[in-house]
């Protein structure tokens, strides 16, 4: 009654030939078949993002997407970007300003601010909080994470 | 790493000296930055198997009929399960203390057996090799419900027609009557007295880690190690233990990273003891996480509350008392262990709390209802007797036309009066409440800013501005729970041992939740012991190998463990030096500790690496004198007595637009000074008050449990209750003043809990005052736009 499909799929750069099941989401066969736990789990329904994932350029949510549509993809992890270094700077700027407290929506929000570093690299403080807006942070009340994305778009200190 | 002014206030206290008071990053954070944490979730073990609960549809019902055939025919089910079954491997609880007077609830499973009482309450558990075929063989299980009556509304579940268990007599869990005296006569008296009705929604944590508990129970040993998203692990120990009877030298509690607690992760989850129940009756290790679909109906809830209150006033402004008369619902069961009696107790024990007037009464009554439990969550209480006394203190400034500012001004207690026990009973130590509400004032530009209001008003822009005064519970000694019967330590420890490199790796029983626990006790061991910070590790969260003690709630992790480092850490450092005395055959007063490095104490003159003290200590001890014996391993704890709690003070302002229009309230910008004593890492605690205003916004604004009229959630999902968000959050300009307490050597006081506490009410205030010009008033949280409206008639 399991319905599964070959799938290939690069994730952080490594080409994986797998049978998923077709109704596994994305971030579940990310934490679960490949063991990266950095994308994290916290609606299941679209709403948090705590699961975002790169998918060939385009953020999106691993609860909302199908493992099997990552078929032909490059699927990119916080475990990749930051081996990578492409997220140090953010990371950096995290760190110092305390932008982060249990850390469980942090792996999310720094690939949507990371997003928004590439496509609106000018982005206003407004702008950023907008962008921000569909990921959830329980801990910080936002101002921190606000600031040191601007102080990386910007210089500011 | 510049070196500040000292703010310890301890004679003798040169030598923590360096990172106190510094806004040092914590170590901590990398790895969390990374995705490289270790939440319970993350965990992988052989032979896990994963539980799913089957919960209760209905608010009230009898369980007629399980029928688990099919379910356990599915793929890959190891068990299916009923409260009876469950119940063989662990015993039911009762939810009281000794000091609630009168408390009363009935015994609870860990599997509901016959009976569910709300909507959400487990009936049974799937136990699969995946979550996904545990999910699947649930949604086959069959059940045959009598539905039962539900009750719903607090006031009927207080008039008792319906008596949810009939073997308590009433739906009435707990009540309180607490009078000074005097207080008929104090409203015979006033020239003024001023009378509301204020309600506050139910809500909840919304942890974005569900709860998480991975248990692994050992039958070689009969052990159980228990990986558990929790904020109390040696309670939790001893929970397990009793409970499930195992000795409790056997039960291991482990939290590794913790996605967010808020108070949401401190209490015993029926789910959770069943999932350790099962890794005792399987013999492997279970798992379950809730998600976040059934978090909403099985996470602790928190406040619902209907409250009236009036003050009396003379007519130059002095407040002589104040008549209180709250009513909570709690659900169908006290929650374990800490009762659901503590949220109405601290409504009576700080409704007027930063003033000065001295009759006071107040009546309180805890009720049963037929949904979600609620219990203590970040600032237990506080929300909801700042915003009323707030509230009404700006009613009757505002019938006697004197400024709000100037109204509390001439009311808060002064600065000097202490120590003072006010009229509910509590004792302060020492509140510095007219030093922080000039700050605010002077921070937020107070006349400026109610220039500008006045100049948006005229132009029909309809700005307000809200303050809030608060008092807040922080560093509770064992008066909270322990006297009355609860196991809950009141104490914590903290072991400090020096590494034979010369790292110090610090163990506390204080547990980190992302609050910054670990970075501001390396900061303090580092102080105290008089090494750099990069040679500190901090280890918590295990009871098998931190000291004993109650963990992290009622903001006492930095007051209470960060005490018992900073004992530690000088008993260490003087040990150290005994070594460094017989190694360099000198007298011990001559040498100092800086740097990682034994010192001349009048020349500075390096005498030795600490590293060489380390190497000579553990492995050529031969080399010292015969009689001597190193001690480099040194553990100290803390209790606060001498007060119940270590009562610290603040003020907040909130700056608001409201569109009579559409209703919708835009946040402008926020302010709170408040005094936490010695502020150990100014970074850390401003973001704690930021997290907890935003929480506190969320509750005044956005969040609430929404129930239909059979007991059903209506909005149990993160797309219909409504969080806040980046995009709707202001600027928070938090400052400080520091009072340290005089009872421990840091000074330090609690903080986790202070922005939460006061912004519902300085968002209403502010509300209010810009409502004021259109002659609507608001009164029930949280403030939605339908809300406000029909306030302005408009709906």
């Amino acid at each position: 009654m399991e319905h599964e499909l070959e799938t290939t799929l690069t994730v952080n750069g490594t080409t994986l030939r797998r049978r998923i099941q077709a109704r596994q989401h994305l971030v579940d066969f990310l934490r679960e078949e490949l063991g990266l736990t950095g994308s994290h789990i916290g609606c299941e329904h679209g709403v948090c993002g705590a699961c975002t994932v790169r998918v060939d350029g385009q953020i999106v949510r691993g609860c909302l997407m199908l493992a099997v549509q990552a078929n032909g993809c490059q699927v990119e992890t916080i475990e990749g970007l930051s081996d990578s270094g492409e997220l140090a700077t953010l990371q950096k700027a995290f760190h110092e300003r305390n932008a982060l407290q249990c850390g469980f929506c942090t792996p999310g929000m720094l690939m949507a601010a990371r997003d928004l570093q590439i496509r609106n690299p000018k982005a206003s403080r407004d702008e950023i909080r907008a962008h921000l807006a569909g990921n959830y942070c329980r801990c910080t009340g936002y101002q921190a994470i606000i600031d040191a994305v601007e102080e990386v778009l910007h210089g500011k200190s | 790493m510049g070196k500040a002014e000292l703010p310890l206030h301890a004679p003798g206290t040169q030598v923590d000296r360096g990172y106190i008071g510094q806004s040092v990053p914590r170590a901590n954070a990398q790895r969390l930055l990374q995705g490289r944490g270790a939440f319970t979730d993350d965990l992988r073990f052989p032979r896990l198997a994963h539980a799913v609960f089957f919960r209760s549809p209905y608010a009230h019902a009898n369980v007629k009929r399980l029928e688990f055939k099919q379910a356990l025919r599915a793929p890959g089910v190891i068990g299916v399960f009923d409260g009876r079954a469950v119940a063989e491997y662990c015993t039911p609880w009762v939810a009281v203390l000794a000091h609630l007077k009168g408390i009363k609830s009935p015994p609870q499973h860990a599997i509901a057996i016959e009976r569910a009482c709300w909507q959400g309450e487990a009936v049974a558990v799937v136990v699969a090799e995946s979550r996904s075929e545990a999910e699947d063989a649930a949604a086959l299980i069959e059940a045959e419900w009598e539905e039962l009556p539900a009750v719903v509304d607090m006031e009927e579940a207080l008039a008792g027609k319906t008596v949810i268990h009939p073997d308590l007599g009433d739906n009435v869990c707990f009540k309180r009557e607490h009078d000074t005296g005097g207080v008929d006569e104090a409203f015979a008296q006033a020239d003024v007295v001023v009378e509301e009705t204020y309600h506050f929604g139910r809500h909840t944590g919304v942890c974005l880690e569900g709860r998480a508990i991975l248990a692994d129970y050992n039958a070689a040993e009969h052990s159980l190690t228990v990986y558990h998203a929790t904020q109390a692990p040696h309670m939790m120990q001893d929970i397990f233990s009793r409970h499930l009877n195992i000795p409790e030298g056997n039960v291991r509690v482990i939290a590794k990273d913790v996605g967010g607690s808020f108070g949401i992760k401190v209490h015993v989850y029926a789910d959770e003891m069943a999932t350790a129940a099962l890794s005792v009756m399987l013999r492997r290790p279970v798992k379950f996480v809730a998600d976040r679909l059934e978090s909403f109906v099985s996470d602790i809830h928190a406040r619902e509350h209907r409250v009236k209150v009036r003050l009396a006033c003379t007519r130059a402004g002095e407040i002589l008392a104040f008549d209180l008369d709250d009513l909570t619902a709690i659900g169908p069961y006290s929650v374990y262990p800490r009762t659901s009696g503590i949220e109405g107790n601290q409504v009576v024990n700080l409704t007027g709390g930063p003033y000065k007037h001295q009759k006071y009464r107040a009546r309180m009554n805890v009720v049963f209802t037929n949904k979600n439990v609620t219990c203590q969550y970040r600032a237990v209480g506080h929300p909801i007797a700042v915003a009323l006394t707030e509230g009404i203190v700006d009613r009757a400034a505002a019938e006697l036309k004197i400024d709000p500012a100037e109204f509390r001004r001439r009311n808060l207690i002064p600065d000097d009066a202490y120590p003072y026990t006010f009229p509910s009973g509590i004792k302060f130590e020492k509140l510095s409440h007219h030093q922080t509400l000039a700050k605010l004032l002077d921070l937020m530009d107070y006349k400026s800013l109610r220039a500008q209001q006045a100049d948006f008003i005229k132009k029909g822009s309809y700005r307000g501005i809200g303050l809030a005064a608060m008092i807040e519970v922080t560093n509770p000694s064992p008066a909270f729970y322990g006297v009355g019967g609860a196991r809950i330590s009141a104490q914590d420890g903290a072991t400090l041992r020096l590494e034979p490199t010369g790292m110090v790796t610090v163990l506390c029983s204080v547990t980190e939740q992302g609050q910054g626990t670990d970075a501001i006790f390396g900061q303090i061991a580092a102080s105290a012991v008089g090494v750099t910070i990069d040679k500190v590790r901090v280890i918590t969260g295990d009871t098998g190998v931190t000291p004993y003690g109650g963990g992290t709630w009622a903001s006492r992790g930095a007051g209470i463990g960060g005490e018992a480092v900073l004992l530690a850490g000088r008993a260490l450092r003087s040990n150290i030096l005994d070594i460094a005395a017989a190694v360099l055959k000198m007298d011990k007063a001559e040498l100092d500790l800086v740097g990682d490095q034994v010192v001349h104490r009048l020349t500075a003159g390096p005498k030795m690496p600490l590293a060489e003290l380390g190497r000579i200590a553990y492995f050529r001890p031969d080399t010292l004198p015969l009689d001597f014996q190193s001690e480099l391993t040194v553990t100290r704890h803390y209790t606060p007595r001498q007060y119940g709690f270590t009562f610290t003070n603040g003020i907040q302002a909130s700056y608001v637009e409201v569109d009579p229009d559409t209703g919708f309230v835009k946040l402008l910008k926020h302010w709170c000074v408040e005094d936490c004593g010695t502020v150990i890492n100014p970074m850390l605690v401003d973001e704690q008050i930021r997290g907890g205003v935003v929480q506190g916004i969320g509750a005044a604004l956005y969040e609430e449990c929404l129930y239909g009229p059979d007991g059903q959630l209506l909005n149990g999902n993160l797309a219909d209750y409504l969080v806040p968000m980046s995009g709707e959050m202001p600027d928070i300009v938090c400052a400080h003043v520091e009072t340290p307490t005089q009872q421990s050597q840091l000074g330090a006081k609690g903080v986790g809990e202070a922005g939460t506490a006061g912004a519902p009410g300085a968002v209403m205030n502010a509300i209010n005052d810009a409502l004021a010009p259109l002659g609507a008033r608001v009164t029930q949280m949280p403030f939605t736009p339908e809300r406000i409206l029909k306030a302005l008639r408009k709906v």
